[in-house]
């Protein structure tokens, strides 16, 4: 059950990763003078390819190995074995050209002339990548447009709320039409409505450009709203890839039915389903759908207490996702 | 391979002056935020600067010579590698806050740019304020050149062009390398810091003050002795008292290369092992 969904026919991968790995030396100190030299595997052995136009989550817990791929895909890094190739280039061996097709964000830290007002950072980052004038201020036009960023172009970056630094250093990674966008928590820290924006326009500017897009994130409802694949790694090894879709429904073949009834009462008794949550006359009954059917549990429900109100819930991607860290590799 | 953006793939030398142009302009409006302190330090530095020379003004009150050297001499000295020294101060210096850039993550930024990384980092620290101690320094000089009565030739002016471009060259040189290996040495930033500025100040005096294993230290590990000491033995038609081969007061420009190279070498490999910082 690995789901391998095959890049967009007819397009050649646009990023390649083909049995990668990186290690670490870590010395630690075992005593006053002496130290012990061990060899941290961040990432093992991963092969990975991305079809152009693919929206893609990467996700992991802390330590997977997240960052370590992005890295090796944008030059930071080398890789310690493995082949690896980004919009037709090796980025250990061409990491200046290379630099020109992406654009990359990491939410961590921003990429923007601190001092200076917004808008001398994107213009020097036109020089920088020797962007054509006029592309650049067509781009830049809308893309400010789609950020909602003229109320503050004039104010130094400093000066930005998190989500105002975001957009910024979204649109800044995206003005020189990067072929891969790479997105390194990008909705860290960032309030409801903020996200909503970034997610809105990630998803445009992948529809409208053809932009690949990467994303690590911890926030599951980034991958849920934006993200067509998975890529879930752990250990530096990728344990899972599919659709969004097929991953859900592999994981969480199940539903949720939720009743509120006339008074509390004992956790109800209905084949197929059992309660998972109770919260005064609430109460939660989840079911597998291969073994039931929603209607099933209703009647069940009905010909037991009398039911004021009922919903159906899917399972969310946390679920899933907590699932798939729990549940043994499949290779 | 064809690039969507069109032009060339990486930039040239042209498109590389325009984008330092572009980056240090950046700096200096950043900096000019802080006019005051800027101001402050452009002042504290220029006198400090001063206070060096008095410090051999001082020096030189309680004897007529220091082994062989007058006054004007030893200026001639100090004038000309501390121009070397400022020159690299003002445009390869900025290297030193590599380290620094390691440690705070902020490294990975340089290397996503499609400009080389050592030329980034110089151009992003650009400082006004380094130009202060150069503009010194060419005092300095000038007054010893003018006080000092060189018998002037041909190949003594080229020499004296010569001494300043491998000079300014082998500080360089001396800085990338030693930044290039504080970034995976993170912790030795200080040890590094005393190569450089031990190296400048030693540049300052003539070699014979110094006891033998520094002098030896100063040709051979960090070859300062090369930045003024051996030219000027040549312009100022000056007697090693070592009984250097003659041809060591030419050795300077080779001395240049190969330290380039080191530091060339030093600064890919420093790039090429770079660890990163955790997430």
């Amino acid at each position: 059950m690995n789901h391998r969904p095959d890049p967009a026919p007819g397009a050649d991968p646009v990023l390649e990763l083909d049995a990668v790995s990186k290690e670490f030396i870590v010395y630690r100190k075992t005593g006053r003078l002496r130290r012990k030299r061990t060899t941290v595997r961040a990432v093992d052995n991963i092969s990975l390819a991305v079809g152009s136009g693919e929206l893609v989550g990467y996700i992991g817990p802390n330590g997977a190995g997240k960052s370590t791929t992005i890295k090796m895909l944008t030059g930071i890094l080398m890789p310690s074995a493995g082949r690896v190739s980004v919009a037709g280039v090796d980025p250990q061996r061409h990491r200046l050209e290379l630099a020109r097709r992406i654009g990359v964000v990491f939410g961590q830290r921003t990429q923007l002339w601190w001092d200076l007002p917004l808008r001398d950072s994107f213009e020097l980052l036109r020089h920088v990548y020797r962007v054509p004038a006029q592309r650049h201020a067509e781009n830049l036009e809308r893309f400010v447009d789609l950020l909602d960023m003229q109320p503050f172009l004039d104010t130094p970056v400093r000066q930005l709320s998190l989500g105002q630094r975001m957009r910024g250093d979204i649109c800044a990674a995206l003005l020189h039409d990067p072929v891969i966008l790479y997105l390194d928590e990008p909705t860290i820290g960032l309030d409801v409505v903020s996200k909503a924006r970034v997610r809105e326009f990630l998803t445009t500017i992948n529809r409208d450009r053809g932009v690949t897009i990467m994303l690590t994130t911890h926030d599951l409802a980034d991958v849920e709203r934006l993200c067509t694949r998975l890529v879930v790694i752990d250990h530096g090894r990728v344990i899972r890839d599919g659709t969004v879709a097929a991953i859900k429904e592999a994981f969480g073949g199940y539903r949720t039915v939720v009743v509120d009834l006339e008074r509390p009462g004992p956790p109800l008794a209905v084949p197929g389903a059992r309660v998972v949550d109770t919260d005064g006359p609430r109460q939660w009954l989840r079911f597998d759908r291969r073994t039931t059917t929603a209607a099933a549990v209703i009647n069940s429900v009905v010909a037991q207490a009398s039911v004021l109100d009922l919903s159906i819930e899917d399972p969310d991607i946390e679920d899933v996702v907590t699932r798939i860290y729990t549940s043994p590799p499949t290779r | 391979m064809a690039d969507s953006l069109g032009g060339n793939a990486v930039a040239s030398p042209r498109e590389l002056a325009h984008i330092y142009r572009k980056l240090a302009g950046a700096r200096i409006r950043a900096d000019w935020q802080y006019r005051g302190p800027f101001i402050g330090y452009t002042l504290t530095q220029g006198l400090i600067t001063f206070l060096d020379f008095v410090q051999i003004a001082v020096i030189f009150n309680q004897v007529d010579q220091l082994a062989g050297w007058s006054v004007a001499e030893v200026a001639f000295l100090y004038g000309a590698s501390s121009i070397a020294f400022h020159v690299g101060d003002a445009f390869i210096s900025q290297c030193e806050r590599a380290p620094q850039r390691v440690k705070s993550g902020e490294f990975d930024l340089l290397l996503i740019r499609p400009v080389p990384t050592l030329f980034h980092l110089c151009a992003d620290d650009f400082a006004f304020r380094r130009f202060g101690k150069l503009i010194q320094s060419v005092v300095v000089f000038a007054t010893a050149l003018v006080v000092l009565d060189i018998d002037w030739s041909v190949a003594k002016v080229g020499m004296l062009v010569v001494m300043l471009i491998s000079g300014t060259a082998i500080f360089a040189a001396v800085w990338v390398t030693t930044s290039a290996v504080a970034m995976w040495m993170i912790d030795a930033t200080e040890i590094m810091n005393s190569f450089t500025y031990g190296s400048s100040f030693a540049a300052q005096y003539p070699l014979p003050v110094m006891a033998k294993w520094l002098r030896h230290f100063l040709t051979f590990v960090v070859p300062a002795a090369f930045v003024s000491y051996f030219p000027a033995l040549f312009i100022l038609d000056k007697p090693d008292p070592f009984g250097t081969p003659a041809w060591i007061r030419f050795a300077g420009p080779a001395v240049a290369v190969v330290l380039m190279l080191v530091a060339r070498t030093t600064w890919s490999a420093a790039i090429r092992h770079y660890r990163s910082t955790g997430s």
